[in-house]
């Protein structure tokens, strides 16, 4: 059978949608160039935000500091910046509620006193625990006050005789292995989802204009009564716009490696591999995919009958295929063998792979492709016999 | 030489044709006349192979749009309802892309383009993007699109509406030249003056199933008065007035 219409169908297609705005916009920008910039931007926000925390001195108001020099010593030897200041409880609370202080220590006037006759003396802390950014600070005065009490505790059994150790019988020692690893599957699920998102994005609107636009301005009529199969001419339409899909794969791809190379990911825990072997390598990954996801967004827009429906079933239904990635986000899905026959998920999780520098099991990437390209031909014959139907019309 | 015989459509439980055959013969101009939702679309359309016939079969130059609606296709010119073009294509790309899909070579598409682009006055606005085109810059362009591939058979779905008094005039010319070049032009109207002024036969449809056919004189003697219009009223009052 002759190739000819198909090859017209899709050079006209190609070519007409080169100068839509609205192709060109949504292959080129949207997903290309403001996604990885918007993903770059976040990453280097925490980045910044985790360097100052840890680094920066916390600044503590503390009311009646007379009350406990020692206490206040201790605190600024080990990197806190007081202020002094006089107010009362009512103050306190609405100082921090309005953020003219993020923390204050209340030294009550009896502190010293009690400490002396080895009652146990109280300070008060305020704090809005509902502005995350200063929860770290509050712990860190938290532990700073209470290792100092201990200190003190350790010195009263040294005089009365006793080894302090035997009053501590359990000593915990934390390691925070979380925050790194979480915040990197965070960026790069983000990044994989964007790129398959913005791919789909590349062709959706070059599949709306060819099925229900060209319904909607009258044109489908004649261009049924030409000499091409039916079936050729949604195979050309669907080429086209996965030749679009293409072109914001690989844009965005790129632009997700110049865009991660101006940000600091090594000081997420990350060991940034996006290169240009990691970025050809990922766009190999998800190529397979364009045949199925131009194929689906053809045949969601071939049911609607205007340009106007088409657009409003595909935004809804574009989200679809991109579930999997949020259960493997929740699950901390790993690459394995049954997943690799899920659509999207596979991708996900071999882009994943490729990213954190480890080796694709060539077995994986076999059965995504291989299983990727059969629903994508599955749902091109599927488009293919829904052209033929008369109801195309509408 | 366009053959329908039989034909029957039904869309769900609407019969929109019962029962319509007829033939439009080389070098004549038959218009399909009748009320609106008579049947004349959904015949076109059986006849242009875009709808496949519930019953009955049509032929383009002896060949079955049922059995064969590729080599049906390659032998007629279609204007169909409210034909679009494509708006982001100028003219000459609109003409040239249905040159393709009907297999003309790029020096042959361009060829055509070119000589139908001055056979229809179009070289003011052929090189436009067609989407700021108006109605009649519009028509043209989707004529020269039927006409790229010489057609023998050249099928027209109320080609005049919604055009000034100037393209109708235009278009008048146009058909008039492609049958005296020996096509046969099929083309359907509800409007009794163009039907009077163009055809040289008339096959009047009402409720999907032909009421009348012949050439426009017999036509015209079934009234007593001389007048078209009459004599349409009066086939319409005899069957019933099914369609409106």
């Amino acid at each position: 059978m002759s190739l000819r219409g198909i090859w017209a169908v899709f050079r006209k297609e190609f070519r007409e949608n080169l100068r839509d705005k609205r192709t060109l916009l949504s292959a080129l920008v949207f997903g290309p160039v403001i996604s990885p910039i918007l993903v770059a931007g976040l990453v280097q926000f925490s980045i910044s935000h985790a360097e100052t925390q840890s680094d920066e001195n916390i600044v503590v108001a503390v009311t009646h500091s007379e009350n406990a020099p020692n206490l206040i010593d201790y605190l600024s030897a080990r990197g806190v910046d007081i202020v002094k200041v006089e107010l009362d409880e009512t103050a306190a609370r609405s100082a921090v509620m309005t953020q003219t202080h993020k923390i204050i220590l209340e030294i009550p006037a009896d502190f010293g006193a009690r400490l002396q006759e080895g009652q146990p003396a109280p300070v008060v802390l305020y704090s809005d625990s509902s502005r995350g950014f200063e929860r770290r600070g509050v712990g860190r005065v938290r532990a700073l006050v209470s290792n100092y009490g201990i200190e003190i505790a350790q010195l009263r059994f040294l005089a009365r005789g006793i080894d302090p150790i035997s009053v501590l019988p359990i000593s915990v020692q934390e390691i925070d292995v979380s925050t790194p690893s979480g915040r990197s599957a965070l960026v790069l699920n983000m990044m994989t989802y964007l790129v398959l998102l913005s791919m789909l994005f590349g062709g959706l609107y070059l599949a709306i204009d060819a099925t229900a636009g060209e319904r909607e301005r009258g044109s489908l009529e004649m261009l049924l009564t030409s000499p091409v199969p039916r079936e050729h001419l949604i195979y050309g339409k669907i080429a086209a716009a996965g030749a679009y899909m293409l072109i914001s794969l690989v844009l965005t791809v790129a632009m997700f490696a110049v865009a991660m190379s101006f940000v600091g990911l090594e000081q997420l825990g990350i060991t940034a591999n996006l290169g240009p072997a990691a970025a050809a390598q990922m766009v190999a990954c998800c190529a397979p995919l364009i045949l199925f996801g131009s194929a689906y967004l053809t045949i969601i827009s071939a049911f609607a009958k205007t340009y106007r429906e088409a657009q409003t079933y595909l935004q809804l239904v574009i989200t679809v295929p991109t579930l999997p990635l949020i259960f493997a986000g929740l699950l901390g899905l790993q690459p394995k063998l049954s997943l690799m026959f899920v659509p999207f998920l596979s991708q996900h999780l071999l882009m994943t792979t490729v990213v954190r520098a480890e080796e694709i099991e060539p077995l994986h990437m076999m059965v995504s492709v291989g299983s990727t390209l059969i629903y994508g031909a599955i749902l091109t014959y599927i488009a293919g016999r829904l052209y033929r139907r008369e109801a195309l019309l509408g | 030489m366009l053959e329908a015989r039989g034909l029957v459509k039904s869309f769900g439980k609407i019969a929109a044709v019962r029962d319509v055959s007829f033939s439009a013969r080389d070098g004549q101009i038959t218009g399909l006349l009748g009320p609106n939702g008579a049947g004349k679309s959904t015949t076109l359309r059986m006849l242009y192979t875009v709808l496949t016939p519930d019953a009955g079969d049509a032929f383009v130059d002896g060949k079955s749009v049922a059995a064969d609606p590729l080599a049906a296709r390659r032998a007629i010119g279609v204007l169909s309802h409210g034909a679009g073009v494509y708006g982001n294509l100028t003219a000459r790309e609109n003409i040239a892309y249905f040159g393709e899909l009907h297999g003309l070579s790029r020096e042959e598409r361009g060829a055509r383009a070119a000589e139908l682009i001055e056979m229809l006055e179009m070289q003011p606005f052929a090189d436009r993007l067609a989407k700021g085109y108006s109605q009649g810059q519009k028509l043209k362009t989707a004529l020269a699109r039927a006409l790229v591939h010489r057609p023998r058979n050249v099928l027209l779905d109320e080609p005049t509406n919604g055009l000034d008094v100037m393209a109708v005039r235009n278009l008048r010319k146009l058909l008039g030249q492609l049958r005296d070049a020996g096509h046969c032009v099929l083309f359907s109207s509800h409007v009794m003056q163009e039907v009077d002024q163009l055809c040289d036969e008339v096959v009047v449809i009402n409720g999907g199933k032909v009421v009348a056919a012949g050439a426009l004189a017999d036509i015209r003697a079934m009234s007593a008065n001389s007048q078209l219009e009459d004599a349409f009223v009066g086939l319409m009052h005899d069957d019933g007035g099914e369609g409106q």
